[in-house]
């Protein structure tokens, strides 16, 4: 059951999206998220879409798998929604329903389409990242993209290597809370039933657990970086270098044409 | 009367529908009787952990059933917990799922689900204790002051405390000294004489199994390859080989000694019949 999470995992392939640059992907999921700010309207969305669906489509991700990541927000994604819905004040002659406290306007079903649409784009564009980017090159490309801010002494390198590190152990924490998990029902344990307050209690037995076990594997992967000379960043060299290919300037070119059209569509107001 | 845990068809697989779609176990058939010491053994990913954990219902067979005094463990919510208590399952590594301020308190951890009265749980974590060789002492120390062993002790103990009628053990003496293996191994014996149940114990050490066990299981790729007594299974070394698995080292060199000609019946598998073979080889006189 907790295997099913899917965020922020990766899928391997080797198709055109997989393999660009990290960097240029996470430059061009910014410029996807800016691109979707400024959509306006229908042919703004729909531009988006396309986009979207183009890059899913070449990378080979199902669009089932991509839902599935998705499905832990639609709570919020509904309500976000329904909030639009009631809260948008239009004028007397978009009025829709209004019936007891309700009032419904057209602009606040417009709104509330754009948003759930917006919010639904936006996670299903960043997971495209992080669905097609290994967890190591995409440090390794956010460590390069930030390297400026070392002249204003951000230690970028100790933050890609601890978010590296988060991002491994992921995993291994949750088959770690899967096993724990087991042999206290083994005992007896009971997750499912009881109040709140007992429900709580009954996390004590897999969170002490938990715990030690993630300080004793910190100790030792610091034990085991210390014995392989590690040190920072340091002149640091790294294996696998990072370059630019034919494919990236074509996706940089792709993305400027994005945002160009999004700035043109938004002045028209579409 | 029908046996103490019955296995009948058992088939489990992972991830239905999914393409990591796996079949972990497949038609197992197996029984355990009151006092009987079980020895499970097989290759790493050979579905030894999903069967047991079939045997105290955490996994739900796909297909199949597990019995416990002829009643399905699957038949209703209650009967599934009470499984829970009467199958004892102690992990690999136990150690790592103490979270108790003391080790009393750890080890009646269980017996506190069973919602026993006070004076029961008191009784039996001390008998627990007792079983392990875990001092009086310690009882009120912290587990995470004690020494690796130590921990596994006091984790065994905390199954044991439930009085489980069949007590399983994935790879109890992983990681132990050679003398926390011995003693930990009679403690076990200690318990199934003592309360007349019934031992599961996977284990990659032949030597133990051989040691230890009235009977075999060998699984291999999710199915039972062999069953018998360790005389048997041992007899059949060569597809015990081809398995990824081997004989205990005392037969191995047995074979050896056969095969250079020495007049030696192999089926030899603890030290003690090694040394009774030598010996009885001799004339019965003399040293082996």
């Amino acid at each position: 059951m907790l295997k099913d999470i899917t965020l922020g995992q990766y899928f391997p392939g080797n198709t055109p999206i997989h393999r660009l640059d990290p960097r240029t992907k996470l430059i061009l999921v910014i410029v996807y998220i800016v691109a979707l700010f400024l959509a306006k309207g229908f042919v703004g969305y729909l531009v988006i879409i396309c986009f979207l669906g183009t890059v899913m489509a070449m990378s080979k991700i199902r669009p089932k798998t991509a839902l599935k990541g998705i499905k832990p927000l639609i709570f919020i994604i509904i309500l976000t929604g329904i909030l639009n819905i009631f809260y948008t004040k239009g004028s007397e002659e978009t009025l829709l329903v209004d019936w007891w406290i309700f009032t419904i306007y057209k602009e606040g079903v417009m709104n509330a389409i754009f948003m759930v649409l917006r919010i639904f784009l936006l996670i299903a564009g960043t997971f495209m990242l992080t669905y097609t980017t290994s967890p190591i090159a995409l440090t390794d490309g956010l460590e390069r993209l930030l390297r400026p801010l070392k002249k204003i002494r951000v230690p970028v390198h100790e933050l890609a290597m601890m978010m590296g590190i988060a991002l491994r152990f992921i995993p291994t924490l949750i088959e770690e809370t899967d096993k724990i998990m087991s042999a206290q029902k083994a005992r007896g344990a009971d997750f499912e039933t009881g109040n709140l307050i007992q429900r709580a209690k009954a996390l004590v037995p897999i969170l002490v657990p938990l715990f030690v076990s993630a300080f004793r594997r910190a100790e030792e992967l610091a034990l085991a970086m210390e014995c392989r000379c590690y040190h920072g960043g340091e002149g640091r060299t790294r294996m696998k270098q990072l370059h630019f290919h034919g494919g990236d300037f074509f996706a940089f070119g792709i993305g400027t044409a994005l945002l160009a059209a999004m700035i043109v569509l938004r002045h028209f107001g579409l | 009367m029908p046996p103490l845990i019955e296995v009948q068809e058992l088939c489990h697989v992972y991830g239905t529908g999914t393409p990591f779609q796996h079949t972990a176990i497949e038609h197992i058939n197996f029984t355990a009787q009151r006092g009987e010491f079980i020895g499970i053994i097989g290759h790493t990913g050979s579905g030894k952990s999903t069967l047991i954990q079939h045997l105290n219902g955490l996994l739900k067979p796909t297909f199949g059933k597990v019995l416990l005094d002829g009643t399905d463990i699957w038949k209703d919510k209650q009967t599934t917990r009470q499984a829970r208590f009467r199958v004892g399952l102690v992990f690999q590594y136990p150690e790592y799922q103490l979270f108790e301020e003391t080790v009393f308190r750890d080890i009646a951890f269980g017996p506190k689900n069973m919602k026993l009265s006070e004076q029961e749980i008191r009784r039996r974590v001390l008998e627990a204790a007792g079983f392990v060789d875990v001092p009086e002492g310690v009882l009120e120390k912290s587990p995470f002051d004690l020494s690796g062993g130590q921990k596994r002790r006091v984790a065994i103990a905390g199954v044991i405390a439930m009085e489980p009628d069949v007590l399983i053990l994935d790879e109890p003496t992983a990681g132990l000294d050679p003398e926390g293996r011995a003693g930990l191994l009679r403690n076990l014996q200690d318990y199934r004489k003592q309360k007349h149940a019934a031992v599961i114990m996977v284990s990659h050490s032949m030597e133990e199994v051989a040691m230890m066990a009235d009977r075999l299981i060998v699984l291999n790729h999710g199915k039972i390859a062999m069953e018998g007594t360790p005389q048997q299974v041992f007899s059949h070394a060569q597809e015990l080989k081809d398995m990824g698995l081997c004989v205990p080292q005392v037969t191995e060199i047995f074979l050896r000694l056969k095969e250079l000609g020495v007049d030696v019946d192999p089926c030899v598998y603890t030290v003690p019949q090694a040394v009774q073979a030598l010996r009885t080889r001799k004339g019965g006189s003399g040293r082996a």
